[in-house]
């Protein structure tokens, strides 16, 4: 851990404390497309997953018993499976839909296993919400499209926050997953550094794990934030 | 009015059955058939997939991994339990603090943590560097097994910490306060009482820790050499060099099942339902 903090700057060898790797880093081409596509990627698979979860959170919540205990449970079981056999399992989908492994089947993988999570931070909120409040509303007249957007879901925002930077965390952070569903040059942070790894060690992706640990450290304290609000303060 | 809030889940349930079940089902029809996986028509039902499996070499690969896992888990325990002890008992400012630098290494690319460990274990890694400033002798552990159970310990390590250190720090305070007054020492107090509570924790924890260790093959491969370890190494084999997808769907099927079993034991021996650590049960 703390290793890893330090080895960014002066590789082992402590050459001495240089910033020539981040320059020698920004000029990889390799690097950057990888960036490129990961943030990419996860963006979209965020947004998507988030919009998707809430509406989904909302329609589970207002299930039955059995049938919501039952697609809760399928909905899990991307969590519960170890990363290899969802990717492995992913791939051989698209490939007998007879789909071109790239951007839109990482994307599409990115979605199956976000969306679970983002039910999960969304429903305890839709739990500890007031569930009259809205029947209110409509027996006021409302709409119940009105009634979520105004309602509901500010309700349950600090919920929908979380569930967004876990979405977007959790696909920057994925390698097994993203190495088994994409191709054609459309690749992953994690799957650059993996091929680097194996390779040979380049101090550049040192200089990279400092950037990655920043921007990690700023999504965590942006999670910790959104949790605070009125809940304990580390999860 | 709930009526139309449940349609909301509707599309999901079809993009469920899609993509969730769908190839699960997928692989499990793959590990039961032969042939050609590019052409529908000239697969034909077989076992001969799992009869392979039975194969005495790679029944060890099997056995290595539970047994790499187990250690590695049992390792995770005994730093994880007395760090999380560590944590619950210290004053409130520092032990936000202390969580916060603990968890850093997860928010970390899981990659990256684990190529650093290539560095600090490799013969001109950091660890032996200091072993030969101070003349003593070389660590040569890696590649090998050591040095994937200590990249798993690393790696898992917080994910013990944390659901035992939640279901310790909702312990009710009062509950420990009167063992005490009824005349229990600490030693007592912990083994009669404070244990015996966190036991949901340690489960979620054991789960946590266990089942990714039990599956992953990055680190073994970055960490265990050229040799594959495995079970992940050989599946991901089986997908990408071997190209004999339905041995590689027969073992994710029996890798799948197995973790369901253990998880299904473990939660048998947890007696009641509970919102802990891991929060997904």
């Amino acid at each position: 851990m703390v290793y890893s903090f330090n080895d960014s700057k002066s590789r082992g060898h402590w050459g001495g404390f240089t910033l020539k790797w981040y320059a020698e880093l920004l000029e990889n081409r390799d690097i950057r497309t990888a960036l490129y596509y990961t943030l990419m990627i996860a963006f979209l698979a965020a947004v998507i997953s988030t919009i998707a979860g809430t509406l989904t959170a909302i329609g589970i919540y207002n299930m039955r018993f059995l049938s919501r205990k039952i697609v809760l449970n399928i909905n899990y079981l991307p969590v519960l499976n170890p990363d290899i056999v969802t990717g492995v399992s992913l791939m051989t989908l698209f490939l007998s839909l007879k789909m071109q492994l790239g951007f839109v089947t990482l994307l599409i993988a990115h979605i199956v296993f976000d969306i679970p999570y983002v039910v999960l931070c969304i429903l305890p909120k839709l739990r500890q919400m007031n569930k009259h409040v809205p029947e209110a509303a409509m027996d006021l007249g409302a709409k119940p499209s009105y009634a979520i957007r105004k309602v509901i879901i500010p309700e349950i925002l600090p919920g929908i926050i979380t569930g967004f930077l876990m979405a977007f965390t959790l696909s920057v952070d994925d390698f097994v997953i993203s190495f088994f569903t994409t191709g054609s040059g459309v690749t992953n942070l994690s799957i650059v550094i993996y091929s680097m790894a194996r390779k040979g060690i380049k101090p550049s992706i040192n200089a990279l794990s400092t950037i990655m640990f920043l921007i990690v450290v700023v999504m965590l304290l942006l999670i910790n934030r959104s949790t605070t609000k009125g809940d304990e303060l580390i999860p | 009015m709930k009526n139309r809030f449940r349609m909301l889940s509707y599309p999901y349930i079809v993009w469920m059955a899609i993509f969730i079940i769908g190839p699960i089902l997928l692989i499990l029809f793959y590990s039961f058939t032969s042939g050609n996986v590019h052409d529908l028509g000239s697969m034909s039902f077989s076992i001969g997939s799992y009869k392979k499996l039975f194969n005495l070499m790679y029944l060890k690969v099997i056995a290595k991994s539970f047994y790499l896992a187990a250690v590695a888990t049992a390792l995770c325990f005994l730093l994880g339990y007395p760090v999380a002890l560590i944590i619950v008992k210290a004053e409130a400012r520092k032990r936000n603090l202390l969580m916060l630098f603990f968890l850093v290494p997860i928010w970390m690319n899981f990659l990256l943590r684990t190529y650093a460990w290539m560095s600090i274990l490799s013969p001109n890694g950091f660890i032996n560097r200091i072993l030969a400033f101070f003349g003593l002798p070389m660590l040569n552990i890696m590649p090998g097994q050591s040095a994937v159970v200590l990249g798993m310990v690393y790696n898992f390590l917080p994910f013990m910490v944390l659901p035992i250190y939640t279901v310790l720090s909702k312990i009710d305070k009062s509950v420990v306060e009167a063992a005490m007054d009824l005349g229990a020492n600490n030693l007592a107090t912990f083994i009669k009482v404070v244990f015996p509570l966190s036991i949901p924790g340690i489960i979620t924890g054991i789960t946590m820790v266990f089942m990714p260790a039990v599956s992953t093959f990055v680190i073994s491969r970055l960490l265990g050499g050229g040799k594959d370890l495995l079970i992940g190494n050989l599946i991901e084999q089986q997908f990408t060099v071997q190209r004999d997808w339905h041995f590689g769907s027969a073992l994710s099927i029996v890798l799948m099942v197995l973790i369901l079993l253990s998880m299904a034991v473990m939660s048998s021996v947890d007696k009641e339902e509970h919102q802990g650590g891991g929060g997904l049960f």
